[in-house]
């Protein structure tokens, strides 16, 4: 199965942080196309025989094709996964949360290998197409994800309106039924205590900031979802651009304070970051939180030159390899907190290890 | 501000009733709201998104409206009645945003500022939409060229205005 990849490794295509370009503050970028079958029941409303056509329908129109993007993917219903392993691809942000509570057999991810293009079957929408990659890097995740959609429409009958667009189940995402997001890592912003000014002028511009988990989802490591709120009356090139331009200038505020920070408190930040780096590599017990925490600093630090032998990557992968399906993953078995607190400990001293056997 | 009932706890709860025309308002605080049987929300649940989004389809309706929708107004294709998207925030299937055009045109503008679409067009029975997207561009150029008196650009565009519309026949 190709798809193992997603569910046996920690790396996926978005953690490459050397191809990336911004990515010592931009982690990743991903653009979500919403489409739906036209006349189709939409997927909240789907019983097991609709939800069964459904998905047949998607299935052959994706066969059809022999384009070599789609011809890498593989299918995988939910019925066919258990729900550690779902729950896997949402700590890979791969998935939405709510996604991965079905265990439905019309239900599943449409994904290629190395995880840079990954479709949600029957979540919100029909057909969720997504593709992620490192940095900032949006107009390439939209060609890619554009790319599929225009393969899959050859064969299926999209649900589209000329003056509303596409039609989406929630209308928050009708007409372009795309969003724009960017992960971001912005530790001198939260510690110089501007985040919620920065934050509240973006959401004037018609943009969202979110926990790393999507909608709902709590601020760890000091990392930030970024989107693009209005779905309609703007084209996706605009909709690209003005994320582009939003992120540009977030990334442009850290790196100052970050520089004001080395130039006038260099070794309280020198210490910072050694501390964190000390304790990551000899805890015996971490939990999530604090190891988050942790990694931020490291994080900062190796951004910032301070830790030469950390590559960014390894810190990307860490931060999904310390989540609790993956952490019980790699120990074959389920676990209590206290017992994933000692693996998440153990995972990273092997992992900082090993980094710094390579590179001598 | 003190709880009306019992004078003791701070006021949590307030709410606006409207009888007969004439409004009264009510502060308690939680404890005595629950008494009188009241029910207390889950306020984060309250301010979910559904929610939020339910609450725009109604409120440009009075109760007697909702109820004659509710009743007649039922997607043909789907069965979902407005009632039922108002408290989901979600529309059944495509053919909902044509039956309920009407209602979902406010909620529309207050999400996105706006109700009309601009971007891709699939090219798929896309065509014709493309034509039509490129005469609405032409008009709006007429426009401009009128305003700005420059009538022999006028002229072209309502030429080719006139050609582009041939395609649609």
């Amino acid at each position: 199965m190709k798809a193992d990849n997603l569910l046996n490794r920690n790396f996926v295509r978005w953690m490459a942080a050397d191809e990336g370009p911004e990515s010592d503050i931009v982690v990743s970028s991903r653009i979500r196309l919403a489409r739906n079958l036209d006349l189709m029941p939409f997927s909240h409303l789907l019983d097991q025989e609709d939800g069964k056509k459904c998905l047949q329908e998607i299935e052959k129109a994706w066969k059809k094709r022999d384009n070599k993007d789609l011809l890498e993917m593989e299918l995988l219903t939910f019925n066919q996964l258990t729900a550690l392993e779902r729950q896997m691809l949402v700590e890979k942000h791969l998935i939405s949360p709510n996604h991965a509570e079905s265990a439905d057999s019309f239900r599943g991810v449409l994904a290629n290998p190395d995880g840079s293009l990954v479709i949600m079957i029957n979540e919100e929408d029909h057909l969720r197409i997504q593709c992620f990659l490192p940095g900032l890097q949006l107009e390439e995740c939209y060609r890619r994800a554009q790319k599929i959609d225009d393969e899959l429409e050859e064969n299926l009958n999209f649900a589209f309106d000329e003056r509303r667009g596409y039609l989406t189940s929630c209308p928050t995402n009708v007409g372009t039924g795309m969003r724009a997001s960017v992960m971001l890592h912005l530790p001198a912003i939260v510690f110089s205590g501007q985040t919620n000014h920065i934050f509240h002028n973006i959401a004037q511009l018609g943009m969202t900031v979110r926990g790393i988990y999507g909608e709902g989802t709590e601020v760890v490591g000091n990392f930030f979802q970024l989107s693009n709120q209005i779905t309609l009356g703007q084209s996706e090139e605009d909709i690209i651009n003005n994320l582009n331009s939003i992120t540009i200038r977030v990334v442009e505020q850290e790196r100052l304070i970050r520089e004001r920070l080395a130039e006038e408190m260099k070794y309280q930040l020198e210490d910072r970051v050694g501390r964190a780096f000390g304790i990551l590599s000899s805890a015996r017990v971490l939990n999530s939180n604090e190891a988050m925490a942790l990694l931020s600093d490291v994080r900062l630090g190796a951004d910032m030159g301070m830790l030469a032998k950390i590559k960014p990557y390894v810190l990307n992968e860490l931060v999904v390899a310390i989540r609790p399906a993956h952490l019980q993953k790699k120990a074959g078995k389920e676990m209590d907190a206290f017992h994933r607190d000692v693996k998440r400990a153990e995972v990273i001293q092997e992992r900082l290890a090993q980094t710094r056997e390579q590179s001598n | 501000m003190y709880c009306e009932e019992c004078k003791q706890r701070p006021a949590t709860v307030h709410f606006t009733q409207v009888y007969n025309g004439k409004t009264v308002e009510t502060h308690l605080c939680q404890q005595c709201y629950a008494q009188k049987g009241g029910i207390i929300f889950d306020v984060a649940k309250q301010l979910s998104l559904p929610n939020l989004l339910g609450s725009f389809f109604v409120s440009n309706y009075n109760l007697q409206d909702m109820k004659s929708l509710s009743r007649t107004g039922s997607c043909p294709n789907c069965g979902m009645k407005l009632s039922d998207i108002s408290t989901t925030g979600r529309l059944g299937c495509s053919e909902c945003y044509t039956v309920f055009e009407k209602e979902l045109e406010p909620t529309l503008r207050r999400v996105h500022g706006d109700s009309r679409h601009v971007g891709k067009v699939p090219a798929r029975g896309g065509e014709k939409v493309m034509v039509k997207k490129k005469i609405e561009g032409l008009k709006y150029q007429l426009q401009k060229a009128i305003a700005a008196e420059d009538y022999e650009k006028a002229a072209e565009i309502r030429d080719e205005i006139k050609d582009t519309e041939k395609k649609l026949d």
